[in-house]
């Protein structure tokens, strides 16, 4: 299942968050969407996820041939204000359209697989109110991941996690996309987490695609400078990885 | 499935089976306020000679009596009143997502008694083709959903965002309070007499028919209500992380809203507003069994039905030989509960 991005434009009254993006995010690769705040990395991803109004067209299309809307993942920036519920109950969220008053037995044993896999399944029990902010944002990770989805809508799922946590997290991320196909559009601030966890990348600044491709590719100092306004000196890690280091904002008109 | 993910489902399915069995605590709490609601009154009957009357084994024709006519009639209608008011609180602070909403607070319950007053007020200057009793609880059932209406399409002009419709609900509480007071500055003093003793809440008129409207209402609404129990679950996230889900936040909300009104508007017709319960009772239950709407919902009912039931006890024995408006004892009893509730919590439930 690819998602294809034509003229994408979201609008929020007078304010135009989203203009004329295009791009196709391929299925068995993570794509990164990253770019300065107010970039509308985020009303991007809500447009994708059909809970904003956009022009232009968002294609899901299935290589193999299957009609229908894909199940989507959606898992929202926002962690705060969390109800009195278990955790494994929010995670069977991710399962609404197939839960009924009885809890199917196979509903359950996916929820706790999911929180399994993340390795959080002792947790699964606990108030999710008595949780860190970090260990919520596993949570609703897992819920996004619990509905079986053909896509995956990530908006920034590491911000609030450790450094171990968010490379187990985008590992794994990489490895269910890969393992399972998954089409996975992810926001992220790290450009440093992008370059080594995503396949692509779509960056963004004043809500314009400013380049989108491989990270290696992608990422150089003029990118950087036109999307971020800062001067970044660009190399590469031993492991191949390119390595972004910011080194002072650049003088004149910030990037809009 | 690993050792893990196994141990977690099992310690889950432990949870749901201690939900259950706080729900069967609360029924066997209910099954005796209900008993002593009806062994209390002016004859206080021995709770023997209440089951034998109920077995229909009672060799006094003077207890039967009282016990089928008079007490079981307002006893059982203590129990479908508070358990729809505690139903109403809870849908609300669902759907809003505040634990300060409900029937009461956001003017659904003012309405009904603005439209209870009208109507006492016009059938005390004007003929009525119905009774007045009965043009009291139809006036009280129709403002009760003309301003739950309001509160919607108040609420709904910007978006209806949660915030909107609570601050759309207390405008209209306040409208709501004003215009009664304009209808009792202006009534004789007959019909002024009568809309304060409306407003008070009473048990004390209910019969046999009017239960059975109420009851109705209430088994009618309640398996529309359970068809969106992991809708309004899901809600408890946000509006975003709901949609995000794949509910249709606006329709479940509206669905909800006529619900509400249906159940208000049925509950306080034939008893006149009683608040406190729609407040209250969400909260014991969210503190003794979390927010799944599952069990969250039934477990709200029960705790207003408990409530409302143990109010009408003590309207009964807190003052011998008189008896209290049970509007006046739901509101003694309530604010102590809540404060109670409040403090006693070691962690935030709202």
């Amino acid at each position: 299942m690819s998602i294809t991005l034509q003229n994408l434009g979201v609008r929020y009254g007078a304010r135009l968050a989203v203009a004329d993006v295009s791009f196709t995010a391929q299925p068995g690769r993570v794509t990164a969407v990253c770019g300065p705040n107010g970039s509308g990395k985020s009303s991007l991803v809500r447009a994708v996820a059909g809970l904003t109004p956009s022009t232009g067209s968002i294609g899901l299309a299935d290589p193999a041939g299957g009609s229908g809307r894909p199940r989507l993942g959606y898992m929202p920036q926002d962690i705060t204000a969390p109800p009195a519920l278990s955790v494994i109950e929010v995670v069977l969220l991710g399962r609404l359209s197939s839960l009924a008053l009885r809890i199917d037995p196979a509903d359950l044993e996916a929820a706790a697989g999911v929180l399994d896999r993340l390795g959080i399944a002792p947790l699964a029990n606990r108030d999710v109110r008595e949780l860190s902010g970090g260990q919520r944002q596993l949570v609703f990770l897992a819920q996004a991941l619990c509905g079986s989805p053909g896509v995956i809508l990530l908006d920034e799922p590491t911000s609030a996690l450790d450094l171990r946590h968010q490379l187990q997290v985008l590992g794994l991320l990489r490895e269910l996309v890969r393992e399972r196909g998954l089409t996975c559009l992810v926001v992220l601030h790290d450009l440093n987490a992008a370059a080594r966890y995503a396949d692509d990348v779509a960056l963004m600044a004043g809500g314009r695609l400013v380049g989108y491709g491989p990270p290696a590719g992608l990422f150089t100092c003029d990118s950087i400078a036109q999307a971020f306004g800062v001067e970044a000196a660009v190399g590469v890690a031993t492991d191949g990885c390119v390595t972004i280091t910011a080194l002072r904002p650049l003088d004149g008109p910030k990037p809009v | 499935m690993s050792t893990a993910a196994s141990a977690a489902v099992l310690e889950y399915r432990r949870l749901s089976s201690r939900r259950l069995a706080v729900l069967a605590v609360f029924g066997c709490f209910l099954f005796a306020t209900v008993t002593l609601d009806v062994a209390t009154g002016p004859a206080f009957l021995p709770v023997g000679a209440v089951v034998r009357a109920l077995l229909g084994q009672s060799g006094d024709p003077t207890v039967q009596v009282i016990v089928w006519s008079l007490r079981l009639p307002i006893a059982f209608m203590a129990v479908v009143v508070g358990a729809a008011l505690g139903l109403t609180g809870a849908i609300m602070q669902t759907i809003l997502n505040n634990p300060l909403a409900s029937s009461y607070t956001l003017g659904i319950s003012a309405g009904a008694g603005f439209g209870a007053a009208l109507a006492i007020v016009a059938g005390s200057a004007l003929p009525l083709p119905f009774r007045e009793t009965d043009a009291v609880a139809l006036c009280a059932f129709l403002f009760a959903g003309l301003s739950c209406a309001a509160v919607y399409a108040i609420g709904s002009i910007r978006g209806g965002t949660s915030e909107m419709l609570v601050l759309a609900g207390i405008a209209l509480m306040f409208l709501f309070q004003a215009l009664l007071s304009l209808l009792q500055f202006i009534a004789s003093p007959e019909a002024l007499q009568q809309v304060v003793f409306w407003l008070f809440g009473s048990l004390q008129k209910a019969t046999w028919g009017k239960l059975v409207v109420v009851a109705a209402t209430l088994a009618v609404c309640v398996p529309l209500l359970a068809r969106n129990v992991w809708r309004l679950t899901a809600m408890k996230l946000g509006d975003e992380r709901a949609r995000g889900l794949g509910v249709h936040v606006r329709r479940v909300r509206i669905e909800c809203f006529v619900l509400v009104s249906v159940l208000t508007g049925a509950a306080v017709a034939f008893v006149g507003t009683i608040g406190f319960i729609g407040l209250v009772a969400p909260h014991a239950a969210r503190m003794l069994v979390g927010e799944d709407q599952r069990i969250f919902l039934p477990a709200s009912a029960l705790s207003g039905a408990i409530l409302l039931s143990a109010a009408s006890v003590a309207s009964k024995t807190v003052l011998p030989g008189a008896l209290v408006p049970i509007g006046i004892v739901t509101a003694m009893i309530g604010v102590p509960f809540f404060t109670w509730l409040v403090l006693r919590g070691r962690r935030s439930y709202w």
